[in-house]
Protein backbone atom coordinates (compact mmCIF):
# COMPACT_ATOMS: atom_id res chain seq x y z
CA UNK A 1 0.00 0.00 0.00
CA UNK A 2 1.52 3.21 -0.90
CA UNK A 3 0.75 7.08 0.01
CA UNK A 4 2.33 9.12 -2.52
CA UNK A 5 3.16 12.64 -1.15
CA UNK A 6 1.28 15.00 -2.45
CA UNK A 7 1.26 19.08 -2.23
CA UNK A 8 0.00 20.79 0.00
CA UNK A 9 -0.90 24.17 1.20
CA UNK A 10 1.96 25.81 3.39
CA UNK A 11 2.28 28.17 5.82
CA UNK A 12 4.34 31.37 4.90
CA UNK A 13 7.11 32.07 6.92
CA UNK A 14 6.77 34.60 9.39
CA UNK A 15 9.95 36.07 9.61
CA UNK A 16 12.23 37.99 12.44
CA UNK A 17 14.58 40.41 11.95
CA UNK A 18 17.86 38.73 10.93
CA UNK A 19 16.24 35.77 9.14
CA UNK A 20 15.70 37.13 5.52
CA UNK A 21 19.07 36.02 4.22
CA UNK A 22 18.14 32.57 4.76
CA UNK A 23 14.69 32.61 2.92
CA UNK A 24 16.25 34.88 0.34
CA UNK A 25 19.16 31.65 -0.23
CA UNK A 26 16.35 29.05 -0.37
CA UNK A 27 15.20 31.20 -3.41
CA UNK A 28 18.31 30.39 -5.20
CA UNK A 29 18.26 27.23 -4.33
CA UNK A 30 20.88 26.95 -1.60
CA UNK A 31 20.31 26.32 2.13
CA UNK A 32 22.12 27.73 4.65
CA UNK A 33 22.90 27.20 8.42
CA UNK A 34 24.89 29.31 10.71
CA UNK A 35 28.41 29.11 12.06
CA UNK A 36 30.26 30.75 14.77
CA UNK A 37 33.59 32.31 13.89
CA UNK A 38 34.57 32.38 17.65
CA UNK A 39 34.01 28.65 19.19
CA UNK A 40 33.60 26.88 15.77
CA UNK A 41 29.96 24.95 15.93
CA UNK A 42 27.42 25.21 13.93
CA UNK A 43 24.21 25.92 14.61
CA UNK A 44 20.14 25.78 13.27
CA UNK A 45 17.67 27.40 13.48
CA UNK A 46 20.15 30.53 13.12
CA UNK A 47 20.60 33.04 15.75
CA UNK A 48 22.41 36.37 16.30
CA UNK A 49 23.89 34.68 19.17
CA UNK A 50 25.70 31.61 18.97
CA UNK A 51 24.28 29.13 21.21
CA UNK A 52 26.92 27.84 22.31
CA UNK A 53 29.27 30.55 23.78
CA UNK A 54 27.01 33.49 23.21
CA UNK A 55 29.62 34.82 20.52
CA UNK A 56 27.82 37.16 18.33
CA UNK A 57 30.59 36.48 15.26
CA UNK A 58 27.96 33.62 13.65
CA UNK A 59 28.00 34.04 9.74
CA UNK A 60 25.69 31.79 6.96
CA UNK A 61 27.40 28.73 5.55
CA UNK A 62 26.46 27.34 2.66
CA UNK A 63 25.46 23.67 3.55
CA UNK A 64 25.55 20.56 0.89
CA UNK A 65 22.03 20.22 1.54
CA UNK A 66 22.20 16.23 1.98
CA UNK A 67 21.78 14.56 5.62
CA UNK A 68 19.97 11.24 6.57
CA UNK A 69 16.11 10.72 8.42
CA UNK A 70 16.53 11.17 12.03
CA UNK A 71 13.26 10.67 13.10
CA UNK A 72 9.76 11.52 11.15
CA UNK A 73 6.08 10.81 11.59
CA UNK A 74 3.53 10.44 9.04
CA UNK A 75 0.43 12.29 9.77
CA UNK A 76 -2.62 10.66 8.65
CA UNK A 77 -5.18 12.31 10.19
CA UNK A 78 -6.45 16.03 10.90
CA UNK A 79 -5.01 17.76 6.93
CA UNK A 80 -6.08 17.69 4.00
CA UNK A 81 -3.95 14.93 2.53
CA UNK A 82 -1.07 12.78 4.58
CA UNK A 83 2.62 14.60 5.22
CA UNK A 84 5.80 13.49 7.11
CA UNK A 85 7.59 15.98 9.26
CA UNK A 86 10.76 15.00 10.27
CA UNK A 87 14.38 16.05 11.33
CA UNK A 88 17.05 15.83 9.08
CA UNK A 89 20.38 15.05 10.31
CA UNK A 90 22.61 17.57 7.97
CA UNK A 91 25.98 16.01 6.81
CA UNK A 92 27.37 19.37 8.45
CA UNK A 93 25.52 18.15 12.20
CA UNK A 94 22.90 20.22 12.92
CA UNK A 95 19.28 18.27 12.76
CA UNK A 96 16.38 20.46 11.20
CA UNK A 97 13.03 20.30 11.16
CA UNK A 98 11.46 19.74 7.63
CA UNK A 99 8.99 17.40 6.13
CA UNK A 100 9.98 14.98 3.36
CA UNK A 101 8.20 15.05 0.18
CA UNK A 102 8.27 13.48 -3.36
CA UNK A 103 8.08 9.77 -2.51
CA UNK A 104 5.86 7.72 -1.41
CA UNK A 105 5.50 8.45 2.69
CA UNK A 106 4.56 4.73 3.75
CA UNK A 107 8.60 3.80 2.39
CA UNK A 108 10.13 6.54 4.32
CA UNK A 109 12.46 5.02 7.07
CA UNK A 110 15.00 6.44 9.86
CA UNK A 111 18.23 6.80 8.98
CA UNK A 112 17.37 6.89 4.97
CA UNK A 113 19.83 9.51 3.32
CA UNK A 114 17.88 12.45 1.64
CA UNK A 115 18.35 15.70 -0.18
CA UNK A 116 16.95 19.10 0.26
CA UNK A 117 14.20 20.36 -2.41
CA UNK A 118 12.75 23.60 -2.06
CA UNK A 119 8.69 23.93 -2.04
CA UNK A 120 6.87 27.06 -2.42
CA UNK A 121 4.50 28.16 0.22
CA UNK A 122 1.05 29.94 -0.26
CA UNK A 123 2.69 33.25 -0.84
CA UNK A 124 5.93 32.62 -2.46
CA UNK A 125 8.28 31.93 -0.05
CA UNK A 126 10.71 28.88 -0.74
CA UNK A 127 11.54 26.33 2.63
CA UNK A 128 13.59 23.61 2.41
CA UNK A 129 12.03 20.06 2.34
CA UNK A 130 14.20 16.93 2.35
CA UNK A 131 13.38 13.61 -0.17
CA UNK A 132 15.23 10.45 -0.76
CA UNK A 133 19.11 11.01 -1.96
CA UNK B 1 15.69 26.25 48.55
CA UNK B 2 14.11 22.76 49.91
CA UNK B 3 10.21 22.91 50.36
CA UNK B 4 10.79 19.86 51.98
CA UNK B 5 8.44 19.53 55.19
CA UNK B 6 7.46 23.40 54.27
CA UNK B 7 3.92 23.49 53.53
CA UNK B 8 1.04 21.01 52.78
CA UNK B 9 -1.93 20.27 50.27
CA UNK B 10 -4.48 21.21 52.07
CA UNK B 11 -7.38 21.70 49.55
CA UNK B 12 -8.18 19.80 45.93
CA UNK B 13 -11.12 19.57 43.88
CA UNK B 14 -11.71 18.25 40.65
CA UNK B 15 -13.82 20.05 38.14
CA UNK B 16 -16.68 17.25 37.65
CA UNK B 17 -17.73 18.51 34.01
CA UNK B 18 -15.75 17.02 30.32
CA UNK B 19 -18.00 19.30 28.19
CA UNK B 20 -19.14 23.09 29.32
CA UNK B 21 -19.97 24.93 26.58
CA UNK B 22 -22.47 27.12 28.86
CA UNK B 23 -19.74 27.91 31.51
CA UNK B 24 -17.15 30.82 31.23
CA UNK B 25 -13.48 29.85 31.63
CA UNK B 26 -13.50 32.33 34.21
CA UNK B 27 -16.72 30.44 36.17
CA UNK B 28 -14.43 27.26 35.71
CA UNK B 29 -11.65 28.24 37.36
CA UNK B 30 -13.52 30.01 40.24
CA UNK B 31 -16.21 27.16 40.64
CA UNK B 32 -12.58 24.55 40.88
CA UNK B 33 -11.53 27.73 43.66
CA UNK B 34 -14.55 27.03 45.43
CA UNK B 35 -14.67 23.63 45.12
CA UNK B 36 -10.81 23.56 46.99
CA UNK B 37 -11.70 25.86 49.49
CA UNK B 38 -14.81 23.56 50.69
CA UNK B 39 -12.78 20.67 50.53
CA UNK B 40 -9.98 22.65 52.73
CA UNK B 41 -12.29 23.74 55.36
CA UNK B 42 -10.81 27.33 54.34
CA UNK B 43 -13.04 30.50 52.99
CA UNK B 44 -12.12 32.57 49.83
CA UNK B 45 -10.80 35.46 52.20
CA UNK B 46 -8.02 32.86 54.20
CA UNK B 47 -6.25 33.35 50.31
CA UNK B 48 -3.40 35.63 50.06
CA UNK B 49 -1.01 33.34 47.43
CA UNK B 50 -2.93 33.22 44.15
CA UNK B 51 -1.21 30.86 41.29
CA UNK B 52 -2.37 30.62 37.28
CA UNK B 53 -0.81 30.17 33.88
CA UNK B 54 -1.72 30.66 30.53
CA UNK B 55 -5.14 29.16 30.17
CA UNK B 56 -6.33 31.37 32.64
CA UNK B 57 -8.14 34.45 31.05
CA UNK B 58 -5.84 37.06 29.91
CA UNK B 59 -2.72 34.98 30.69
CA UNK B 60 -2.43 37.07 34.00
CA UNK B 61 -2.96 36.88 37.83
CA UNK B 62 -5.03 40.12 38.25
CA UNK B 63 -8.17 38.78 35.90
CA UNK B 64 -8.95 36.25 37.63
CA UNK B 65 -8.35 37.61 41.06
CA UNK B 66 -10.18 40.49 40.20
CA UNK B 67 -12.96 37.81 39.13
CA UNK B 68 -12.70 36.39 42.01
CA UNK B 69 -12.02 38.84 44.35
CA UNK B 70 -9.38 38.33 45.85
CA UNK B 71 -8.39 41.09 47.82
CA UNK B 72 -5.59 40.05 50.38
CA UNK B 73 -2.84 38.36 47.56
CA UNK B 74 0.96 38.94 48.76
CA UNK B 75 2.08 36.36 46.88
CA UNK B 76 1.16 36.22 43.08
CA UNK B 77 2.66 34.27 40.09
CA UNK B 78 1.66 33.02 36.69
CA UNK B 79 4.69 31.17 35.62
CA UNK B 80 3.51 29.65 32.23
CA UNK B 81 5.15 25.92 31.84
CA UNK B 82 2.09 24.56 30.18
CA UNK B 83 0.55 21.79 30.91
CA UNK B 84 2.71 21.02 33.79
CA UNK B 85 2.17 24.69 34.92
CA UNK B 86 0.65 23.94 38.38
CA UNK B 87 3.21 21.52 39.47
CA UNK B 88 5.56 24.33 39.48
CA UNK B 89 2.75 26.82 40.68
CA UNK B 90 2.72 23.94 43.92
CA UNK B 91 6.43 23.79 44.47
CA UNK B 92 6.76 27.78 44.01
CA UNK B 93 3.98 28.37 46.46
CA UNK B 94 5.13 25.85 48.89
CA UNK B 95 8.60 28.30 48.46
CA UNK B 96 6.65 31.33 48.98
CA UNK B 97 5.30 29.76 51.81
CA UNK B 98 8.80 28.48 53.06
CA UNK B 99 10.23 32.38 52.71
CA UNK B 100 6.66 33.62 54.36
CA UNK B 101 5.30 35.40 51.46
CA UNK B 102 1.85 34.05 52.21
CA UNK B 103 0.31 31.51 53.65
CA UNK B 104 -2.56 30.16 51.95
CA UNK B 105 -1.65 29.97 48.37
CA UNK B 106 -4.52 29.28 45.65
CA UNK B 107 -3.79 27.58 42.38
CA UNK B 108 -6.49 26.94 39.20
CA UNK B 109 -6.81 25.57 35.82
CA UNK B 110 -9.35 25.58 33.75
CA UNK B 111 -10.65 25.65 29.97
CA UNK B 112 -13.03 24.72 27.32
CA UNK B 113 -10.94 22.81 24.60
CA UNK B 114 -13.82 20.20 24.12
CA UNK B 115 -16.44 23.19 23.38
CA UNK B 116 -13.65 25.09 21.88
CA UNK B 117 -13.41 22.42 18.68
CA UNK B 118 -9.49 21.40 20.18
CA UNK B 119 -7.74 18.73 18.42
CA UNK B 120 -4.12 17.31 18.80
CA UNK B 121 -3.62 17.49 14.81
CA UNK B 122 -4.45 21.07 14.83
CA UNK B 123 -1.75 23.54 13.67
CA UNK B 124 -1.80 26.46 16.54
CA UNK B 125 -0.26 29.45 15.81
CA UNK B 126 2.58 30.00 18.87
CA UNK B 127 2.31 34.23 18.46
CA UNK B 128 4.91 37.17 17.07
CA UNK B 129 8.14 36.99 17.54
CA UNK B 130 8.94 33.12 18.34
CA UNK B 131 12.14 32.54 16.62
CA UNK B 132 11.70 28.90 16.06
CA UNK B 133 8.31 29.69 13.99
CA UNK B 134 9.79 30.69 10.43
CA UNK B 135 11.76 27.51 10.62
CA UNK B 136 9.33 24.99 11.64
CA UNK B 137 5.20 26.57 10.74
CA UNK B 138 5.37 25.52 6.86
CA UNK B 139 6.05 22.07 7.96
CA UNK B 140 3.21 21.63 10.27
CA UNK B 141 4.60 20.45 13.33
CA UNK B 142 1.05 19.59 15.85
CA UNK B 143 0.87 18.39 18.71
CA UNK B 144 0.38 14.30 17.37
CA UNK B 145 3.31 14.31 15.07
CA UNK B 146 5.80 16.35 17.56
CA UNK B 147 5.42 13.19 20.04
CA UNK B 148 5.38 10.94 17.35
CA UNK B 149 8.44 11.48 16.28
CA UNK B 150 9.94 10.79 19.61
CA UNK B 151 8.09 7.72 19.51
CA UNK B 152 9.26 6.58 16.12
CA UNK B 153 12.79 7.70 16.99
CA UNK B 154 12.38 5.62 20.48
CA UNK B 155 11.34 2.63 18.47
CA UNK B 156 14.43 2.48 16.61
CA UNK B 157 17.07 3.01 19.34
CA UNK B 158 15.20 0.73 21.64
CA UNK B 159 13.24 -1.34 19.90
CA UNK B 160 9.84 -0.26 21.54
CA UNK B 161 6.78 -1.63 20.09
CA UNK B 162 3.38 -0.03 19.36
CA UNK B 163 1.90 -2.94 21.58
CA UNK B 164 3.99 -2.05 24.84
CA UNK B 165 2.89 1.70 24.02
CA UNK B 166 -0.87 0.74 23.79
CA UNK B 167 -0.21 -1.51 27.39
CA UNK B 168 -0.16 2.39 28.69
CA UNK B 169 -3.78 2.80 27.15
CA UNK B 170 -4.83 -0.41 28.37
CA UNK B 171 -4.06 0.47 32.05
CA UNK B 172 -5.63 3.75 31.97
CA UNK B 173 -8.76 2.03 30.76
CA UNK B 174 -8.74 -0.37 33.46
CA UNK B 175 -8.64 2.62 36.12
CA UNK B 176 -11.11 4.63 34.38
CA UNK B 177 -14.02 2.25 34.46
CA UNK B 178 -14.18 2.85 37.98
CA UNK B 179 -14.64 6.71 37.71
CA UNK B 180 -18.15 8.01 36.71
CA UNK B 181 -16.65 11.12 35.19
CA UNK B 182 -14.22 10.01 33.11
CA UNK B 183 -14.44 10.33 29.30
CA UNK B 184 -13.70 7.24 28.15
CA UNK B 185 -14.74 4.34 30.54
CA UNK B 186 -14.73 1.17 28.50
CA UNK B 187 -11.79 -1.24 28.68
CA UNK B 188 -9.37 -1.76 26.08
CA UNK B 189 -6.95 -4.01 25.08
CA UNK B 190 -3.56 -3.94 23.18
CA UNK B 191 -5.03 -5.29 20.17
CA UNK B 192 -8.25 -2.58 19.97
CA UNK B 193 -5.36 -0.05 20.25
CA UNK B 194 -2.95 -1.19 18.16
CA UNK B 195 -6.05 -1.69 15.42
CA UNK B 196 -7.57 1.65 16.31
CA UNK B 197 -7.04 4.92 13.49
CA UNK B 198 -3.45 5.51 12.43
CA UNK B 199 -3.13 9.16 13.53
CA UNK B 200 0.48 10.20 13.09
CA UNK B 201 2.77 7.35 12.80
CA UNK B 202 3.01 5.11 14.55
CA UNK B 203 0.53 6.99 17.64
CA UNK B 204 -2.51 5.29 17.20
CA UNK B 205 -5.94 7.51 18.15
CA UNK B 206 -6.12 5.30 21.21
CA UNK B 207 -2.66 6.38 21.79
CA UNK B 208 -3.89 9.83 22.24
CA UNK B 209 -5.27 11.44 25.31
CA UNK B 210 -9.14 12.69 25.24
CA UNK B 211 -9.50 16.16 24.54
CA UNK B 212 -11.89 17.62 27.66
CA UNK B 213 -13.26 21.22 29.26
CA UNK B 214 -12.96 21.31 33.03
CA UNK B 215 -10.92 22.21 35.27
CA UNK B 216 -9.14 21.12 38.99
CA UNK B 217 -7.62 23.68 41.79
CA UNK B 218 -5.21 23.01 45.08
CA UNK B 219 -4.80 24.82 47.80
CA UNK B 220 -1.33 24.91 49.02
CA UNK B 221 -0.94 26.11 53.32
CA UNK B 222 1.44 26.29 55.70
CA UNK B 223 1.91 23.77 58.49
CA UNK B 224 0.17 25.40 61.51
CA UNK B 225 -2.62 25.40 59.05
CA UNK B 226 -2.57 22.21 57.48
CA UNK B 227 -2.65 20.66 60.91
CA UNK B 228 -5.44 22.83 62.52
CA UNK B 229 -7.58 21.45 59.64
CA UNK B 230 -9.52 17.91 59.55
CA UNK B 231 -7.91 17.10 56.57
CA UNK B 232 -5.20 14.31 55.67
CA UNK B 233 -1.87 15.77 55.87
CA UNK B 234 -0.11 15.69 52.52
CA UNK B 235 2.97 17.33 52.98
CA UNK B 236 5.18 18.38 49.89
CA UNK B 237 9.03 16.70 50.29
CA UNK B 238 10.46 17.07 46.92
CA UNK B 239 10.46 18.94 43.40
CA UNK B 240 12.14 19.79 40.14
CA UNK B 241 11.61 21.90 37.30
CA UNK B 242 13.08 22.48 34.18
CA UNK B 243 12.83 22.39 30.02
CA UNK B 244 14.34 21.13 27.19
CA UNK B 245 14.85 22.63 23.71
CA UNK B 246 16.91 21.28 20.01
CA UNK B 247 20.13 22.15 22.12
CA UNK B 248 21.20 24.72 18.66
CA UNK B 249 20.60 21.89 16.79
CA UNK B 250 22.00 18.96 18.63
CA UNK B 251 18.47 17.35 18.93
CA UNK B 252 17.91 14.35 20.78
CA UNK B 253 14.45 13.26 20.77
CA UNK B 254 14.34 10.01 23.49
CA UNK B 255 14.42 11.53 26.51
CA UNK B 256 12.82 14.52 28.46
CA UNK B 257 13.59 17.12 30.67
CA UNK B 258 12.14 14.35 33.74
CA UNK B 259 16.21 13.45 33.19
CA UNK B 260 16.72 16.25 35.12
CA UNK B 261 13.92 16.97 37.54
CA UNK B 262 13.06 13.39 38.72
CA UNK B 263 16.60 12.94 40.65
CA UNK B 264 16.49 16.66 41.69
CA UNK B 265 12.66 15.73 43.83
CA UNK B 266 14.41 12.23 44.75
CA UNK B 267 17.42 13.93 46.39
CA UNK B 268 15.55 16.68 47.77
CA UNK B 269 12.73 14.79 49.46
CA UNK B 270 15.56 12.09 50.40
CA UNK B 271 13.68 9.00 48.56
CA UNK B 272 13.82 6.90 45.54
CA UNK B 273 11.51 5.85 43.09
CA UNK B 274 11.82 2.19 44.25
CA UNK B 275 10.03 4.33 47.51
CA UNK B 276 6.73 5.26 45.53
CA UNK B 277 3.76 3.56 45.78
CA UNK B 278 1.95 5.65 43.41
CA UNK B 279 3.20 8.02 40.53
CA UNK B 280 0.87 10.70 38.03
CA UNK B 281 2.86 10.57 34.65
CA UNK B 282 1.33 12.91 32.44
CA UNK B 283 -0.04 10.50 29.57
CA UNK B 284 -0.52 13.25 26.63
CA UNK B 285 0.04 10.06 24.11
CA UNK B 286 1.10 6.69 25.34
CA UNK B 287 5.30 7.28 24.53
CA UNK B 288 4.98 10.64 26.82
CA UNK B 289 4.63 7.88 29.89
CA UNK B 290 7.24 5.38 28.83
CA UNK B 291 9.58 8.03 28.45
CA UNK B 292 9.28 9.67 31.62
CA UNK B 293 8.69 6.65 33.53
CA UNK B 294 12.88 5.50 32.24
CA UNK B 295 13.70 9.67 32.98
CA UNK B 296 12.47 9.17 36.40
CA UNK B 297 14.68 6.29 37.51
CA UNK B 298 11.73 3.84 37.50
CA UNK B 299 13.43 1.77 34.66
CA UNK B 300 16.91 1.46 32.85
CA UNK B 301 16.35 3.89 29.98
CA UNK B 302 15.02 2.50 26.99
CA UNK B 303 13.24 -0.40 29.04
CA UNK B 304 10.14 1.57 29.45
CA UNK B 305 8.24 -0.53 26.49
CA UNK B 306 9.05 -3.69 28.44
CA UNK B 307 8.82 -1.82 31.99
CA UNK B 308 4.68 -0.76 31.30
CA UNK B 309 3.67 -4.08 29.22
CA UNK B 310 1.51 -6.59 30.97
CA UNK B 311 -0.21 -4.47 33.12
CA UNK B 312 2.57 -3.67 35.31
CA UNK B 313 0.76 -0.11 35.69
CA UNK B 314 -2.61 -1.17 36.85
CA UNK B 315 -3.43 -0.99 40.20
CA UNK B 316 -3.97 -3.70 42.38
CA UNK B 317 -1.82 -6.00 39.90
CA UNK B 318 1.21 -3.98 38.75
CA UNK B 319 4.63 -2.71 39.91
CA UNK B 320 4.02 1.30 39.29
CA UNK B 321 0.17 1.98 39.79
CA UNK B 322 -0.33 4.92 37.85
CA UNK B 323 -2.97 7.50 36.93
CA UNK B 324 -6.18 5.75 39.23
CA UNK B 325 -8.17 8.67 37.57
CA UNK B 326 -7.98 7.09 34.40
CA UNK B 327 -5.55 10.18 33.34
CA UNK B 328 -5.28 12.52 30.35
CA UNK B 329 -5.70 8.93 28.20
CA UNK B 330 -9.56 8.10 29.28
CA UNK B 331 -10.25 10.96 32.06
CA UNK B 332 -9.80 13.98 31.05
CA UNK B 333 -7.08 16.97 29.89
CA UNK B 334 -8.75 20.00 30.74
CA UNK B 335 -7.73 22.83 29.15
CA UNK B 336 -5.46 20.46 26.92
CA UNK B 337 -2.61 20.96 30.55
CA UNK B 338 -2.75 17.91 32.39
CA UNK B 339 -0.48 18.79 35.35
CA UNK B 340 -3.02 19.76 37.70
CA UNK B 341 -5.66 16.59 37.61
CA UNK B 342 -2.22 14.63 37.76
CA UNK B 343 -1.72 16.17 40.71
CA UNK B 344 -5.44 15.68 42.24
CA UNK B 345 -5.27 12.24 41.65
CA UNK B 346 -2.28 12.15 43.63
CA UNK B 347 -3.41 13.67 46.71
CA UNK B 348 -6.51 10.96 46.55
CA UNK B 349 -3.92 8.44 46.76
CA UNK B 350 -2.03 9.90 50.04
CA UNK B 351 -5.23 10.59 51.73
CA UNK B 352 -6.71 7.21 51.19
CA UNK B 353 -9.92 8.40 49.17
CA UNK B 354 -9.06 7.55 45.44
CA UNK B 355 -11.84 4.95 44.55
CA UNK B 356 -11.33 1.92 46.46
CA UNK B 357 -10.78 -0.16 43.33
CA UNK B 358 -8.14 1.46 42.54
CA UNK B 359 -6.38 2.74 45.73
CA UNK B 360 -3.17 1.65 46.47
CA UNK B 361 -2.66 0.79 50.13
CA UNK B 362 -0.63 2.03 52.75
CA UNK B 363 -0.22 5.01 49.68
CA UNK B 364 2.34 7.11 52.11
CA UNK B 365 4.86 8.39 48.81
CA UNK B 366 3.88 9.67 45.35
CA UNK B 367 4.73 11.18 42.87
CA UNK B 368 3.47 13.22 39.92
CA UNK B 369 5.69 14.58 36.98
CA UNK B 370 4.38 16.75 34.83
CA UNK B 371 5.07 17.83 30.60
CA UNK B 372 4.48 21.09 29.19
CA UNK B 373 4.84 22.58 24.92
CA UNK B 374 5.76 19.01 23.14
CA UNK B 375 8.41 16.40 23.39
CA UNK B 376 9.42 16.91 19.77
CA UNK B 377 10.53 20.81 20.26
CA UNK B 378 10.30 22.46 23.29
CA UNK B 379 9.33 21.62 26.51
CA UNK B 380 8.64 21.99 30.54
CA UNK B 381 9.22 19.41 32.91
CA UNK B 382 7.97 18.97 36.40
CA UNK B 383 7.95 17.16 39.35
CA UNK B 384 6.39 16.92 42.55
CA UNK B 385 7.46 14.13 45.52
CA UNK B 386 4.13 13.77 48.33
CA UNK B 387 4.45 12.36 51.68
CA UNK B 388 1.09 11.42 54.08
CA UNK B 389 2.33 12.50 57.03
Amino acid sequence: MATPAQDRKLRDPSLNPGDQPYFDACAEGKLLIKKCSDCGEVHHYPRALCPFCFSDKVNWLQTKGTGVIYTYSVTRRGGPVPYCIAYVTLDEGPKMMTNIVDCDLDGIKVGQKVKVVFKKTENGASVPMFTPA
Amino acid sequence: MSIKGKAYIVGAYEHPLRKAPNHSVSQLHAECAKGALEDAGLTKNDIDGYFCAGDAPGANVWSMANYMNLKQLKHVDSTDMGGCSYLVHVAHAAEAIAMGKCNVALVTLAGRPNSEGSSGTQVRDRGANMPDSPFEMPYSPVTVNLYAMCAMRHMHEYGTTSEQLAWVKVAASHHAQHNPNAMLRNVVTVEEVVNSPMISDPLHRLDCCVVSDGGGAVIVAKPEIAKSLKRPLVKLTGTGESTKGQFGGNVDLVYSGAAWTGPRAFEMAGCKPSDIKYASIYDSFTITVVMQIEDLGFCKKGEGGKFVADGNLIAGSGKLPFNTDGGGLCNNHPANRGGMTKILEAVRQLRGEAHPAVQVKNCNIALAHGTGGALGHRHGSATLIMERE
